[in-house]
């Protein structure tokens, strides 16, 4: 369980800063701006929620914090330094589990070891992974033949494995059923509080970025801005009817524009 | 838990223990009698001309029906013997409408024992066509196809090389490679260099097009997860680009298959003076169809167990596919 803790501490986590970026997409010869100057710093070992209507541009922040495009403007620094393309420390997870269908699911957690060339000295840590997330029975089957939960929390193993030091999340938990779904908040929580990686989870589901964040980051609708940082000092494990969290909850729906529809 | 476990375990075992059927013991053993009925009709009833192999050829159907009963008997003719019986019932028909009855017009239509003459004493020759056809088609159509799928994953993967090569293709990819027939007899040395060229030109087409369609079509998701993995350009095209593009990979290369035979067979009829379609041009110009109806028997064989091949290779390489679409 704890195997892959073994960096829980000071250089587990990553210091993320987003320094005025701004970012624009053509599209038919139309210059559409998805985020303006937008600001913000994660410290190493936060759980940061980015909390906003969907489409509103959260999902290219975290492109451009993985490294897979390059801003318009503005600057992205983990720990100090540019950030100027992928790097296996920072490991995305996205909405769909996008696993590789051709591989069976020990090989598709095998895939960053394998292509950093570290596989054949690590082996057993795919195991622990698998393990970790609950799959080591599911090692030889195809992605085929997993469930959504089950393809994700592959996913998820497939990203621990390299012991990310920023864990970005993009709404992994969106396509899931709800029960699977309540499930792997907290299991992804325990990840995150064993393992002391940095977290940066972006959903739109109010409820889902108070249970799981340290901080949530309120983004208005397309071109993003900030409008607001809430930070959300409740011990782990959070209930849905903490009176805090459901003040929280109000606030948080008021500034999304939709705190008469609670 | 683990008591229930077993005794569920133990109803699904004895599901197949339910008596097997005598149906197909019963199928199979009259198949084999339908082949011991032909044998005797063909060996009793007198030839209206003369043939050489008649006794031959009534031996042979003794033999199939005896090998029929055998494995019926030993439950090897589960699937097999409607299609044993049916085929009895044809060989009677055929032999009937042409040994015995003389129906159809001489020389057109030879009968079974006209083919069996001719494996029986030409087959040296019909050999060495074999060996010639399959040499030349399969490395023509393994060249081709290398050289069409390292074309095609080069071609979707580089815009570059995209930009140069897309338009060369365009022109004369739809091109079929039986109009190079004259231009490559006079430009290759020899006629076996300038047919193992056309087939491999049949080859390249179809799978250099559904290998770079198929390249270019890889969900860019599976690019962006490997590469925050870590995965350098040389990763992305063997270990990402190229298994994804597989299944289309394998439909050219059918498609090419099919193309090789034809242009196999054209080019041996027009200037190579060897193989399968040389010997059925060869055959026909003498008026010997026994022969040519023995070549074209041969031919279907090689190109269906080449297909059957194919087939394999596809289900060994592409079984991860299997629960995803049916085949």
């Amino acid at each position: 369980m704890v195997a892959l803790a073994h960096k829980a501490d000071d250089e587990a986590g990553l210091g993320l800063a987003v320094r005025n970026v701004s970012h624009a997409f053509e599209l038919h010869g139309q210059t559409l701006p998805v985020l303006d100057n937008v600001s913000f710093s994660v410290e190493p070992g936060e759980f940061v929620a980015l909390l906003g209507p969907s489409g509103c541009g959260k999902s290219t922040l975290l492109r451009l914090v993985a490294g897979l495009e390059p801003p318009c403007g503005g600057s992205l620094l983990a720990d100090g330094r540019p950030i100027d393309g992928p790097h296996p420390s920072r490991v995305v997870v996205f909405q769909d589990p996008t696993l590789y269908p051709w591989r069976t699911v020990w090989d598709n957690v095998a895939l960053g070891l394998e292509a950093q060339g570290l596989l054949k000295q690590n082996r057993a840590r795919v195991d622990e992974a698998l393990a970790l997330v609950g799959l080591s029975g599911f090692a030889k089957a195809y992605p085929h033949q997993l469930s959504g939960g089950m393809a994700q929390r592959a996913a998820l193993a497939r990203a621990l494995v390299n012991d990310p030091r920023l864990l970005v999340l993009d709404e992994p938990l969106g396509k899931l059923d709800s029960l699977t779904r309540i499930a792997m908040q907290g299991e992804i929580v325990r990840l995150w509080q064993s393992a002391g990686f940095t977290a940066l989870l972006v959903t739109h589901d109010v409820e889902e970025a108070l249970l799981m964040a340290t901080r949530v980051i309120v983004f208005s609708e397309r071109p993003a801005r900030i409008t607001a940082e809430i930070p959300i000092d409740r011990p782990y494990p959070r209930h849905r009817d903490d009176p805090v969290l459901v003040d929280l909850r109000h606030k948080v729906l008021d500034l999304l524009g939709m705190g008469s529809s609670w | 838990m683990a008591a229930i476990e077993g005794a569920a375990g133990e109803e699904a075992g004895a599901l197949p223990k339910e008596a097997p059927s005598l149906r197909p013991v019963i199928g199979g053993l009259s198949a084999a009698a339908a082949w011991f009925a032909v044998a005797a009709l063909t060996s009793a009833w007198p030839d209206a001309e003369e043939w050489e192999r008649t006794g031959e050829l009534a031996s042979l159907l003794a033999v199939v029906g005896g090998g029929l009963a055998l494995a019926s008997l030993l439950r090897r003719a589960q699937r097999a013997w409607p299609w044993m019986l049916a085929l009895a019932l044809g060989v009677a028909a055929w032999e009937v409408a042409t040994a015995k009855l003389n129906l159809l017009p001489r020389p057109f239509f030879a009968p079974p024992q006209g083919l069996l003459e001719v494996y029986l004493d030409d087959w040296p020759r019909l050999a060495e066509c074999v060996l010639h056809s399959a040499w030349l088609l399969i490395s023509g159509y393994l060249l081709g196809s290398a050289a069409g799928f390292i074309t095609g994953v080069a071609v979707g993967w580089s815009r570059a090389v995209g930009y140069w090569v897309n338009p060369v293709l365009r022109l004369i990819g739809p091109l079929p490679a039986t109009a190079w027939l004259p231009l490559a007899f006079f430009a290759f040395p020899s006629s076996a260099s300038a047919s193992t060229f056309l087939v491999a030109l049949a080859a390249f087409f179809p799978v250099t097009i559904l290998t770079l369609s198929g390249v270019a079509g890889v969900n860019s998701a599976f690019y962006d997860i490997a590469r925050t993995l870590g995965a350098n350009k040389r990763f992305l095209v063997l270990k990402v680009a190229i298994p994804a593009t597989m299944p289309h990979v394998f439909v050219g290369l059918f498609m090419g298959l099919g193309g090789s035979f034809a242009v196999l067979v054209v080019a041996e009829m027009l200037g190579v003076k060897a193989g399968l379609g040389w010997y059925i041009q060869w055959a026909q110009g003498w008026a010997a169809y026994g022969n040519m109806y023995a070549a074209l028997l041969v031919m279907a064989l090689l190109c269906s167990g080449l297909v059957a091949l194919l087939f394999r290779i596809r289900d060994h390489l592409l079984a991860w596919q299997k629960g995803l679409l049916r085949w």
